[in-house]
């Protein structure tokens, strides 16, 4: 029964980014939306350029990962296809979790391009490249258990992209990606604590400036919280679903 | 084991909510289905056949009664059975964006067929379904006839002994619906036992060993064809062709408990004069079977389901 999860969540990632994540308006959209923001506050304040290079990261994972993911499932759903799944010999949660592997590598892959680009513009010193790349995976995963859950939650893709936007845009704002957390309200930095994007944007900013482990461990340890708590969530969502 | 699918008192209550009653759209049916044989399950719409189908094939929990798949139990060996059935349901529900190709090795991926095994079957299944042509063409891109045979191919790639096809030929042309139904055929002849649902009582009729007919979430009836006709219509029924001086046609019909002799007597016997053009012995069609059964005619039960196939089933 395991090989049968494994191997069914393997392919189903597969034909995703087959068929749908792959893409060219895909890969550029992932790409130019979060550049087109940073540089948009980079011009505004030139001078510190490379404090939005974590926000940019999380930013680009956020959008990689969730964009596609969110109306994945339910437009499978509505066309049928999801049926192909369920009826395949895989439990739910293995259908599911290729679901996110499928959102979470095209997320990853979009951001080690945006990775690059920056490292050749800043330096790349003092980075702890093995607590960047467990908070990128973290995140990926965090933010496509998101993206999951509320493609699960509704029934149509328009939906689906309304509700991803509400969630994801105040994120964007109260994360930590443009402001710093604490120069913000007391009562904001609270509310910014319930977005997994924040601990995105803490875990790399403290990767990239050589934070120690003790730092980054609420952060890491809250990403993967925020993964298993949303991936069971989209599971138990729609198991209810198709009952 | 000679049963494919055995079923006992089998239900599903739907509840809808605050302030709704339950429906029951499955009622204790019993049926089972021999091994190796195309068996018809027909039905009204809302008469419970697609509900039957989401629970044999895992897709619905039943709400009582149980349910053994090739010999395995539907509640305890689900992932098993999986693995051993294939499904047909009532869209073609292929992946827009893969190939003909890709749509059934994906299919054979899922299922755990080997890799060296992958390639030549689906070669194999786009020849037999005659879509070798169309084998790098999406899937999106093909008609709508060639679309449901890709879709029965995903359904066999896994080699399954046990398909459930969901009105497998609506919406589809005369010709296309033809070729289906020989393939369907040839399934049989391959001992692969079909699960077929269909509006089309000519296709049962031509096609399914066995019927049941469902109504209201219950089993009404169950039987071959032959069974079923026989069973609805113990009378005989006579027709006589007439026509005029004028070459003007009529038909006559007598139904008679006592024979085909007296019946065509009492026939003659109102000819006025005419020319006796015909004299022919009518049996019960499948169709006034499910009249009698069901109080729908197969034109009411198309025009409920909106009339997606036209008359294909002539086909």
């Amino acid at each position: 029964m395991l090989a049968d999860d494994l191997r069914g969540m393997f392919y189903i990632a597969l034909k995703d980014l087959r068929a749908y994540y792959f893409k060219p308006p895909n890969i550029s959209w992932g790409i130019l939306f979060p550049f087109a923001f940073i540089l948009a506050f980079a011009i505004r304040n030139p001078g510190d350029i490379r404090s939005l290079v974590p926000g940019l990261l999380a930013l680009t994972i956020l959008f990689g990962t969730s964009s596609m993911e969110a109306i994945v499932i339910v437009f499978e759903r509505r066309i049928g296809a999801l049926e192909r799944l369920l009826l395949a010999p895989l439990r739910l949660p293995a259908l599911l979790a290729g679901k996110l592997l499928g959102g979470m590598t095209f997320g990853l892959t979009v951001t080690l391009v945006v990775l690059a680009v920056s490292l050749v513009v800043f330096s790349a010193s003092g980075t702890n490249w093995i607590m960047l790349f467990l908070a990128l995976i973290l995140s990926a995963t965090a933010f496509s258990a998101l993206g999951a859950f509320v493609s699960v939650a509704v029934k149509e893709v328009f939906e689906a992209q309304t509700l991803a936007n509400f969630i994801r845009f105040p994120m964007m704002f109260l994360g930590g990606v443009f402001v710093p957390l604490a120069s913000m309200p007391v009562w904001l930095q609270v509310i910014a604590r319930l977005f997994p994007l924040t601990y995105s944007v803490e875990a790399l900013h403290t990767a990239l400036s050589g934070g120690t482990w003790t730092t980054a461990a609420l952060d890491l340890g809250a990403l993967a919280g925020f993964s298993v708590a949303l991936f069971f969530l989209a599971v138990y969502t729609l198991a209810r679903r198709i009952e | 084991m000679t049963e494919a699918i055995q079923v006992e008192g089998l239900t599903k209550v739907f509840v809808p909510g605050k302030g709704r009653p339950p429906l029951r759209a499955v009622d204790e049916i019993d049926f089972t289905v021999r091994q190796g044989e195309v068996f018809g399950f027909l039905g009204p719409n809302g008469a419970g056949k697609t509900s039957t189908i989401r629970m044999l094939t895992g897709l619905s929990r039943p709400t009582s009664g149980t349910a053994r798949l090739l010999g395995l139990d539907l509640d305890k060996d689900l992932p098993r059975i999986k693995k051993r059935i294939g499904v047909v349901p009532e869209a073609s529900n292929l992946y827009d964006e893969l190939t003909a190709f890709d749509n059934l090795v994906f299919s054979m991926q899922l299922y755990g067929v080997p890799r060296i095994e992958r390639r030549p079957r689906a070669i194999a299944l786009l020849a037999r379904f005659r879509l070798g042509e169309k084998r790098d063409t999406p899937f999106a891109k093909l008609s709508r006839g060639m679309k449901r045979a890709l879709t029965i191919a995903a359904a066999l790639a896994h080699r399954p002994p046990l398909v459930f096809l969901d009105e497998p030929t609506t919406g589809l042309d005369v010709m296309s619906a033809r070729n289906l139904r020989q393939m369907i055929a040839g399934l049989r002849e391959e001992g692969v036992t079909v699960f077929l649902t269909t509006h089309y009582l000519e296709e049962a009729e031509r096609l399914c060993d066995r019927v049941a007919i469902i109504v209201k979430g219950r089993i009404v009836a169950l039987d071959t064809v032959a069974g079923l006709r026989s069973g609805a219509q113990r009378k005989t029924i006579v027709e006589v062709t007439l026509a005029d001086a004028d070459s003007q046609q009529e038909k006559k019909r007598i139904e008679c408990e006592d024979g085909v002799e007296s019946a065509v007597r009492r026939l003659l016997s109102e000819t006025g004069g005419r020319h006796v053009l015909a004299i022919d012995t009518l049996h019960p069609s499948l169709e006034d079977v499910f009249v009698q059964l069901t109080g729908l005619s197969a034109e009411v039960m198309l025009a409920e389901k909106g009339a997606k196939g036209g008359s294909n089933a002539g086909g």
